[in-house]
């Protein structure tokens, strides 16, 4: 019951927080907002990056891509996508509550159906590269993603699109995505807490120890890689739906394809609290959007040098990150240690299976 | 007696060099079948052809019947012919038990299960199969970390838990103290008898290869030298000339 008990803390508490955050500091719904979004962008980069060792640059493109379905669905439903953005707000627009909320609704479902899609499509393209060719590859998907949508017109260009406003008070709107990025982030960790244990999680690191390997034993890798991926363009594209409508209006480099920002803080994050791991990700995101926030108060003017340092030290000497390092330090605490309780039992029958012992004492203590 | 394996005229050429040349041979099923020859003999390019790492330039291989030799790995893997490799490979980041468990044979996996737990009979299976070679204690511990015998140990363990009708196993006493070694013949020959497992056994450890092969195909130079039951390979002159060095016997003639 007491090992239970400490092991459901960690989880109860990060759902307290979750649940505790905007009413403890109101003032910093926006912040705990983002921050939710940072810990799905490090938990969705590790799927593919930590659990298979698969580093992607480019999964920024499936936020982007998820924040521009959204916005066309949104505006769709009710006026012409072309005639809205080509008049740039000349033409005033309402929606009203219900049409919000509705538009809002299947926007974020087709955001999140429309990056997978995507992702599926792309992996189908880039699985066959493997290591440093597999990141570039991907990084030229984002980087080509953000210019062409800058150059379609259909959606806005270079000039972005002003999505519908939220019928309410601001308050309340922070409040609101505030919820929505939580509850997504957290069906996202409980998600992947369920296939890390079961077979997906042993077939995902079994692709990151010796791939030739899992495929001479017959792993279906393709599917995997293609499943792991699929999963986190789901995740990533209703975040950018949400993110875009927080933020209000959207264009393709800074918002919706923040490649050399969101792009790599989403790596950063995994490798400074332990790529691989479930609860790593939640770590690295979370010191490292604190640690991004306060620099940008408290050292303004070189906040970027400070972010830059942090990521060199942590890329260069902390190469396991937070959770690799307990691990390596103390490995019993995490079950890798010989197990000689079944040698342990005093006047042992020799003839007996160790395990075959393990399992009668097992069974005696019940 | 069926043959589990036929490869007829099996040639494979890596730009000039010939590493098969025509190779025709059978492995009869429920048997140990052996595969000896100098270094650089071909041995391990005909294993690689066999399980389909490479396209071969000419012949046929068959398995149970079924024309293979332009199948990928995967589907030949999941068909029941596995393979060992000579520089052991095992997913080295994980545990053993993580090791065998995703070892499970992948046959008609369906998109559920590549979300499902695994049932308690199968990790008590791969506990078995790690105190079948040993490792039951070692169980927890970073395959990675352990020895390197202990790894071909487990690599050995790992391709039981896929259960295949065919296993070939390339050089499996390679690093393996002699103590173990027996250890380990012993448990080849069980799987061979309790578990109904075919072997095909690439060996240059002669003791080894000769108590525990039915019969031996030699190779030298890419192309097949000599065939038959262990006595009549051992006093074979070309195996002899190929193997010990025939000037050997030149000079002392």
């Amino acid at each position: 019951m007491n090992t239970r008990l400490r092991r459901t803390l960690p989880y109860a508490g990060l759902l307290i927080a979750g649940i505790a955050a905007p009413f403890l500091f109101p003032d910093y719904t926006f912040q705990f907002t983002v921050l939710w979004v940072m810990i799905l962008f490090a938990l969705t980069w590790d799927i593919l990056g930590g659990q298979m060792g698969y580093n992607s640059l480019g999964n920024i493109a499936f936020f982007g891509v998820g924040m521009y379905i959204c916005a066309v669905v949104q505006i769709g439903l009710y006026y012409d996508v072309a005639q809205y953005t080509a008049s740039y707000g000349a033409v005033k627009v309402e929606f009203t509550a219900d049409q919000y909320f509705t538009g809002l609704a299947v926007g974020l479902i087709a955001a999140g159906l429309g990056a997978m899609v995507f992702s599926i499509i792309l992996g189908w393209v880039v699985f066959g590269l493997r290591g440093p060719y597999f990141a570039i590859g991907t990084l030229g998907v984002a980087l080509s993603a953000g210019e062409l949508t800058g150059a379609w017109d259909y959606v806005g260009g270079g000039g972005g699109i002003a999505l519908p406003i939220y019928p309410g008070e601001p308050d309340d709107r922070s409040l609101f995505f505030y919820v929505l990025s939580f509850t997504l982030t957290i069906i996202l960790f409980f998600l992947l807490r369920w296939i890390y244990l079961g077979r997906f999680g042993l077939a995902a690191n079994a692709i990151r120890d010796d791939e030739e390997k899992a495929e001479g034993m017959g792993i279906h890798t393709m599917r995997y890689k293609t499943v792991g991926w699929a999963i986190a363009a789901f995740f990533l594209g209703i975040s950018g739906a949400l993110f875009g409508n927080m933020i209000g209006f959207i264009e393709p480099l800074e918002v919706a394809f923040p490649t050399v920002t969101f792009g790599l803080f989403m790596v950063v994050m995994c490798l400074l609290g332990g790529r691989g791991t479930l609860w790593g990700p939640v770590i690295g995101a979370t010191l490292f959007h604190t640690f991004k926030e306060v620099t940008w108060i408290y050292l303004l003017g070189w906040q970027w040098v400070a972010l830059g340092a942090l990521i060199v030290v942590s890329v260069v000497f902390f190469q396991q990150g937070i959770v690799g390092w307990v691990k390596e330090k103390w490995p019993e605490k995490f079950g890798i240690a010989v197990d000689d309780r079944a040698l342990a039992e005093t006047d042992p029958d020799l003839d007996e299976a160790p395990s075959q012992r393990l399992r009668r004492q097992t069974e005696a203590a019940q | 007696m069926t043959a589990m394996i036929e490869c007829e005229g099996v040639s494979k050429a890596f730009g000039g060099v010939i590493a098969n040349n025509e190779i025709t041979l059978e492995v009869p099923e429920g048997r140990i079948t052996g595969l000896i020859g100098p270094n650089g003999s071909g041995k391990t390019t005909l294993f690689n052809s066999i399980v389909g790492y490479h396209p071969i330039d000419a012949g046929s291989i068959k398995f149970q019947g079924r024309e293979i030799s332009d199948l990928r790995v995967q589907q030949i893997a999941r068909l029941g012919l596995l393979r060992t490799f000579q520089q052991t490979r095992i997913y080295s980041k994980m545990n053993c038990v993580e090791n065998m468990l995703i070892s499970v044979p992948h046959r008609t996996q369906t998109y559920r299960a590549m979300f499902s737990k695994y049932p308690p009979d199968v990790t008590e299976r791969a506990e078995d199969l790690l105190e079948f070679v040993g490792l039951y204690e070692k169980r927890f511990l970073i395959s990675g970390n352990l020895s390197f015998g202990q790894q071909k140990l487990l690599e050995f363990a790992m391709a039981l838990m896929n259960e295949p009708k065919v296993l070939l196993l390339d050089e499996p006493t390679a690093g393996i103290n002699p103590t173990l070694i027996n250890g380990l013949i012993d448990r080849l020959k069980r799987a061979t008898s309790e578990l109904g497992i075919t072997l095909f056994v690439i060996e240059h450890n002669m003791p080894v290869i000769m108590g525990l092969a039915d019969n031996i195909y030699c190779l030298a130079n890419g192309r097949l030298l000599a065939h038959g039951p262990p006595e009549k390979i051992q006093n074979d002159q070309r195996v002899i000339n190929a193997y010990l060095g025939a000037h050997y016997y030149l000079d002392s003639d």
